[in-house]
């Protein structure tokens, strides 16, 4: 028996492309801190634009220890997302449209966060992928470590537990 | 004899990301600092509530720990963060300001121990708590 034909590529990436930006442009909070997210595949990697704002230590100069840990947060809490909406997106039960406008549409929230500071930021770029390490009907665990120049020497890794969105039932 | 305070109040005033958010610098001195955050929209985590984004509220804790540290008597002067972890108990109430205070409790020559609670007008419940390591470093 034939195999279903393949989607032409430009609908999967349209597709793809427009509901992570529905997740992400959403976000006030990541506009003003200017990070970006770029996906290849299902994974995604976050990106620190530098700007000058973001500085901690002038003197160094050093990026604020605070701009590392909402990089890696974010980074974490739109992983975590992207891997939990992209079934229904890719079903077609979820579009982007939706994701932007549908006001009962939950995010997963941050319950705590552990920032590892391996070594000063330095005033440039920065990237970070996270790892879900377990994501359950109500709790994930999620790991994520963010690098400049050598993927080999992050500058900071972080732990954060996450509770996922629930879904809506009767009479709540 | 050199006044700490103000050179910590100094320090954190010329933060460029401390400026960016607003934070100003309101209590400092014996290992306890206090700094504030005014509600900005452009700071808000989740558009459909209007709560400010836990990242944010990690950069004020973050920084109010460090002045914490520089602030104590035994601290020599810069500081550095080792390892900050933070739980966020709930979300900070659209419109208000947020105040974060924290405490050095204990300092060594090499590392300094601090907690740190975030609030805002509702002064029940933190809106998050945080604990962490600094490094201890000359000026």
């Amino acid at each position: 028996m034939a195999r279903k034909r393949p989607e032409p590529v430009q609908v999967v990436k349209q597709r793809r492309d427009a509901a992570l930006n529905a997740i992400v442009d959403g976000v006030p909070y990541i506009r003003f801190m200017d990070f970006s997210f770029d996906r290849r595949g299902d994974e995604l990697t976050g990106v620190l634009n530098y700007d000058e704002k973001l500085i901690g230590n002038p003197i160094l100069p050093a990026l604020h220890g605070g701009v590392t840990a909402a990089f890696l947060e974010v980074t974490a809490v739109i992983t975590l997302s992207w891997e939990y909406f992209l079934p229904s997106i890719e079903s077609g039960e979820l579009d982007a449209e939706q994701i932007a406008r549908d006001e009962t549409i939950r995010f997963p929230k941050t319950v705590d966060f552990t920032v590892d500071y391996l070594r000063s930021g330095l005033p440039r770029d920065a990237y970070a992928r996270a790892i879900i390490s377990r994501s359950g009907r109500r709790y994930a665990s999620v790991r994520v470590e963010a690098w400049q120049d050598n993927h080999a020497r992050p500058f900071a890794q972080a732990t954060g537990h996450f509770l996922m969105p629930q879904p809506m039932t009767k009479g709540s | 004899m050199v006044d700490k305070a103000a050179i910590a109040r100094q320090f954190i005033e010329a933060i460029p990301h401390a400026r960016a958010l607003g934070m100003t610098l309101t209590e400092i001195g014996n290992g306890e600092a206090a700094i504030t955050m005014p509600y900005n929209v452009e700071l808000v985590g989740d558009p459909r509530t209007g709560v400010i984004h836990g990242g944010a509220v990690f950069a004020v804790l973050d920084t109010c720990c460090g002045a914490a540290v520089m602030s104590h008597p035994s601290a020599p002067g810069g500081t550095a963060t080792i390892d900050l972890r933070i739980d966020y108990m709930r979300a900070a109430t659209p419109g208000q300001t947020i105040t974060t205070r924290a405490t050095c409790y204990h300092i060594t020559r090499n590392v300094a121990f601090v907690r740190a609670t975030a609030m805002d007008e509702n002064q029940d419940l933190p809106v998050a708590t945080a604990s962490g390591s600094f490094t201890v470093e000359g000026l």
